[in-house]
């Protein structure tokens, strides 16, 4: 039996560099990647909880953020090919008209 | 050191490995791969944890569809190697240390909170795996609102996605 903390902490570990990845990539695709990166982290951890509480609802949260990524992942792709298609660019800092 | 703890410690250090390659990789075409990897050790580290149905939607959902349409995409846009340019400097001085900061202090609490703690809550029985049969009885009884409320957000974001990706003419 793998103690609980074992998950929580790769779980930390996964959405530490998920953020790391979201701060320090230029690309806009792979700042999609790394929100889906942190998004999986939070399963991780809500399953682990799940099952160290013996409740279902965890893992009934997961089905729905498995789901509302499913739909952020077709909506943010859709204007990343928008970005793409006006900018002629995937880097992030060629799209900074509201930049301060 | 028994077989779970075994099984543990590889998924681990695959997602891990995997994260990392996420980062590093200039291609974004590796980056999805590694993506793809991440998943894949989340999906048997959610076996392990005896959530199938989970493992499975993870695999078919994540795995299959979702990363599907990053590499569609990837190639649709012709997605090159990353232009290297010069990280801002806010980045770079306070991005870095404040990463590290937060990483450091959710294991901190996370260990805190539950470090040692090798028994479950419920007792000293060990848990049920959680079936596909319960979860589906939660499922289409408990939370059936919020289930018809994803297929009303699933509409919404396909409608999106064709108004946003349609070629004005």
């Amino acid at each position: 039996m793998v103690p609980i903390s074992y998950y929580l902490i790769l779980s930390a570990v996964l959405f530490g560099l998920g953020v790391v990845g979201f701060v320090f990539k230029r690309n806009i695709i792979t700042i999609f990647m790394a929100i889906e990166l942190m998004l999986n982290a939070v399963n991780l951890a809500f399953v682990a909880f799940s099952r160290e509480f013996n409740q279902l609802d965890g893992l009934i949260f997961v089905f729905f953020v498995i789901v509302v990524a499913a739909a952020e992942a077709a909506v943010g792709l859709a204007i990343v090919m928008v970005i793409a298609r006006n900018r002629k660019s995937l880097n992030v800092e060629d799209v900074n008209l509201m930049k301060f | 050191m028994n077989i779970a703890m075994l099984v543990f410690i590889a998924c681990s250090v695959m997602a891990i490995v995997g994260a990392l390659a996420l980062i590093l990789a200039r291609e974004p075409v590796h980056s999805a791969l590694a993506l793809v990897l991440v998943m894949i050790s989340l999906a048997i580290l959610y076996l392990l944890l005896g959530a199938a149905f989970i493992a499975a939607i993870q695999i078919l959902v994540y795995a299959g569809a979702i990363m599907v349409l990053f590499v569609f995409v990837i190639m649709l846009l012709n997605a090159g190697e990353e232009v290297r340019t010069n990280v801002s400097r806010l980045a770079k001085w306070v991005g870095l240390p404040l990463g590290i900061f937060f990483l450091l202090e959710m294991a901190y609490s996370l260990f805190r909170e539950y470090g040692g703690r090798a028994a479950l809550a419920g007792g000293t029985a060990a848990p049920v795996p959680a079936s596909t049969r319960d979860l589906s009885m939660k499922l289409f009884t408990e939370f059936v609102l919020p289930f018809e409320l994803t297929s009303i957000l699933i509409l919404i974001a396909v409608l999106g996605a064709l108004v946003l990706a349609k070629r004005e003419s």
